[in-house]
């Protein structure tokens, strides 16, 4: 816990009007701002994409590393911290003919429910692989049914592609 | 006593070992005189972690894990105890931690669990035992029940000062046909080996290479071929012997846990069935010292797959010239009570299978009395013969006829030839099978064929089901409660851990409907009521009850069996 000490006003801050006058002025700025057109709320979408902030939290979906090789390894634990269940997963095995045959464990089919995820990033927390992100770019989500909101895994790698990311840790297993 | 003899006991010392005094904690208890000392704390709710110790195997002591502080009482000059105020002996505390395993309580001894110096050697041996383990937790299937996991959370110090390579060792190695082992994750606590030696009588396992090397191997000529091989991946503390059915099929944490027992044999071996959804995916023993102890056969724990097999008959049918067509419950068991109902009783024979429960047995007693005329009805159990093995396995493969017995529904099958004989004679015009197959159970076919009324109940199709008039899908022994009679006569609880599948119902459900389809009396709906009509009307239960039976069972009274 951090306790935030309130600050110590002088006697002309304790009048408020200088927070009212910066107040106005900021409202005074936007104010000419709209009247000569410097500031456009409305964009042309889709045409015109609004800048989508770092951090923002689009859909979840699955990557793999820059060998190709899919991270995910069927842990489940996306599949337990998941709060509405939106995820579900059938845990498989690699053959032992793979190069990967040391990973072992690879999902069989994996589904995120789109029309249930609420976008919280649990699952991208919870990933011990770093195997599943929410990345900002699938932001605008959309089908014509239910079946198409519900993502299988070739649909996920597929959103998800290649994402190279220092930690290697199956390389020297 | 178990139905298997355990080598060892170390959880129950014998009844006429003396009561001694032990200093746990700083409290005065009594226990019996040679009790393990990890025994001894547990009996006080007090828990020494540990690997290698099992309470049915020898002793190791090799995982170091269970050290604790031991305290002896201080002699005086003339070699008798120093007595404190209280008249207790006074303690003299060993200056180095002692192996809780390879101790056994005496009188004046002190155990500290959860001293200073005790915890810091917890924190050594776990730095120690993960030094060379490998990070598999995502994709080991112990984990959730893992000891090294829970253990190293409990009294693990969170860090390491191992920066060296961790050592390599094999993985994936095929050593049965039922078990895969993983030498990394080994912790060489040598249960497996101690099993495979002591219980299973298959010494095939050891300990070869040497130091950091050291591994688990299986003899080069032989392979575990024990049918009593997935118990070791049970006492496994860590996810080095993982069985080859369950892997990597469900993590540990999806598992509903139900307490019910195996229906592969007459042992009744108490289980755990772990489902998810509607889908069984293990079985696993659990502790009854009156049946099963720790253990099961790999037989009887793999033997769940049929009741999720595409064969299962899943809607209630009439044959028609086209095939079966399915039908509505109620309309098909009022149709079924009817053409019961128009037989002479002498010519309906009724197969039942002592796979059954006893309320479902109980319910096929009331179906036959409500039928009943002048004459009685024919009935009969299947008997099921295989090989007892000295260990677990009975020779009798149907797990209730001693139920079946006592209440009278059939006596091992004895009466089955005259079952063949009247039908041939074309005494008995109507079968109703339950759960069983009349063709697998002697009948040939072309007499079936005779019959007038065949009603077939049960859960996978078989020559029967294909002949028979009427379809009834019942449920297996996952999806319906009730109890049963194992070979040494303990009455034991099944509970349902599923629901059963498309439109099957469970069979006390089906049977109900059709004794009151032909104007029976209501036992009642749960298993719980039917129970206690049960024991009110048949002698050799009296005096049991549903909640009483417990998740142990309870003997019959010895004449009774």
């Amino acid at each position: 816990m951090i306790v935030v000490r309130r600050p110590d006003l002088s006697w002309v801050e304790q009048l408020y009007l200088p927070g009212f006058w910066e107040g106005l002025k900021v409202t005074w700025h936007h104010f000419v701002a709209r009247l000569s057109g410097k500031t456009r709320v409305t964009l042309q979408y889709p045409e015109e994409r609004p800048p989508i902030p770092p951090g923002y939290r689009g859909a979840p979906v699955l990557v793999k590393d820059e060998e190709g090789r899919e991270k995910c390894v069927s842990c489940q634990l996306c599949e337990f911290i998941c709060p509405p269940r939106a995820i579900r997963i059938a845990p498989g095995g690699i053959p032992e003919d793979s190069p990967y045959a040391k990973v072992e464990k690879a999902p069989q089919e994996f589904w995120i429910d789109m029309t249930r995820c609420i976008f919280c990033g649990y699952c991208e927390e919870v990933c011990p692989e770093e195997a599943i992100f929410l990345l900002p770019q699938h932001y605008s989500l959309n089908g014509r049914s239910r079946e198409e909101l519900l993502h299988d895994k070739a649909k996920l790698y597929e959103m998800g592609g290649v994402l190279p990311l220092p930690i290697r840790k199956w390389a020297n297993k | 006593m178990a139905l298997i003899r355990n080598p060892f006991d170390h959880d129950l010392p014998s009844a006429d070992s003396p009561q001694v005094h032990v200093h746990l904690d700083g409290k005065w208890v009594d226990v019996p005189l040679g009790l393990n000392v990890i025994e001894v704390a547990r009996r006080f709710g007090k828990l020494i972690p540990h690997y290698c110790y099992h309470p049915k195997l020898s002793i190791a002591g090799n995982c170091r894990m269970c050290l604790f502080e031991m305290g002896t009482p201080k002699l005086g000059p003339d070699r008798k105890p120093v007595l404190d105020g209280e008249g207790r002996p006074e303690l003299q505390w060993v200056p180095r931690p002692q192996i809780a395993c390879a101790t056994t309580a005496f009188e004046g001894l002190g155990i500290r669990t959860a001293s200073p110096l005790v915890e810091s050697c917890q924190k050594g041996v776990m730095e120690f035992l993960l030094a060379n383990h490998p990070l598999d937790c995502p994709i080991c299937d112990q984990a959730g029940e893992c000891k090294l996991q829970e253990y190293a959370f409990d009294y693990g110090k969170g860090r390491s000062q191992f920066g060296e390579e961790k050592v390599r060792k094999p993985k994936r190695v095929d050593i049965g046909p039922r078990i895969l082992l993983d030498d990394e994750r080994c912790i060489l606590c040598t249960r497996c080996i101690r099993f495979a030696r002591e219980i299973a009588d298959d010494d095939c396992l050891g300990i070869t290479e040497r130091g950091g090397y050291n591994r688990l191997s299986i003899h080069p000529d032989q392979r575990f071929t024990s049918n009593y091989s997935l118990n070791t991946a049970d006492i496994c503390p860590v996810g080095a012997l993982t069985t080859k059915d369950f892997r990597f099929r469900m993590r540990a944490w999806f598992l509903k846990e139900t307490q019910s027992i195996c229906v592969d044999c007459a042992t009744g071996c108490n289980v755990t069935i772990g489902s998810r959804e509607g889908f069984v995916y293990r079985l696993t023993p659990r502790v009854n010292e009156a049946v099963n102890s720790h253990w099961m056969c790999d037989q009887g724990r793999l033997g769940f797959h049929p009741i999720h097999s595409k064969h299962r008959v899943l809607e209630p049918a009439r044959r028609v010239e086209t095939g079966l067509f399915p039908g509505e419950w109620p309309l098909v068991l009022g149709q079924v009570a009817e053409s019961l109902r128009k037989l002479e009783p002498s010519s309906l024979a009724l197969l039942v299978s002592a796979r059954l429960t006893n309320e479902e047995l109980f319910l096929v007693q009331r179906l036959r009395e409500s039928l009943r005329g002048e004459s009685e009805i024919f009935t009969e159990v299947v008997p099921r013969k295989g090989q007892a093995d000295g260990l677990l396995r009975s020779d009798d493969l149907n797990p209730n006829s001693k139920g079946a017995r006592i209440l009278g529904i059939g006596a091992d099958g004895e009466k089955l030839p005259e079952l063949r004989k009247r039908i041939e004679e074309g005494k008995v015009r109507a079968l109703f099978c339950l759960h069983e197959d009349a063709i697998g159970a002697g009948v040939p076919e072309e007499m079936l064929e005779r019959l007038s009324l065949l009603v077939w109940q049960g859960i996978l199709e078989d020559k029967s089901c294909e002949r028979a008039h009427w379809v009834l899908p019942g449920a297996s022994f996952a999806e319906k409660s009730g109890s049963m009679v194992n070979r040494a006569g303990q009455v034991q609880r099944l509970h349902r851990a599923i629901p059963t599948p498309g439109r099957a119902k469970e069979d006390v459900w089906i049977l109900r409907g059709l004794i009151l389809a032909l104007g029976g009396e209501d036992v009642g709906q749960s298993v719980p009521d039917i129970f206690s009509k049960m024991v009110a009307t048949t002698p050799a239960f009296h005096g049991f009850t549903w909640s009483g039976l417990g998740d142990q069972g309870v003997p019959l009274p010895a004449q009774a069996g």
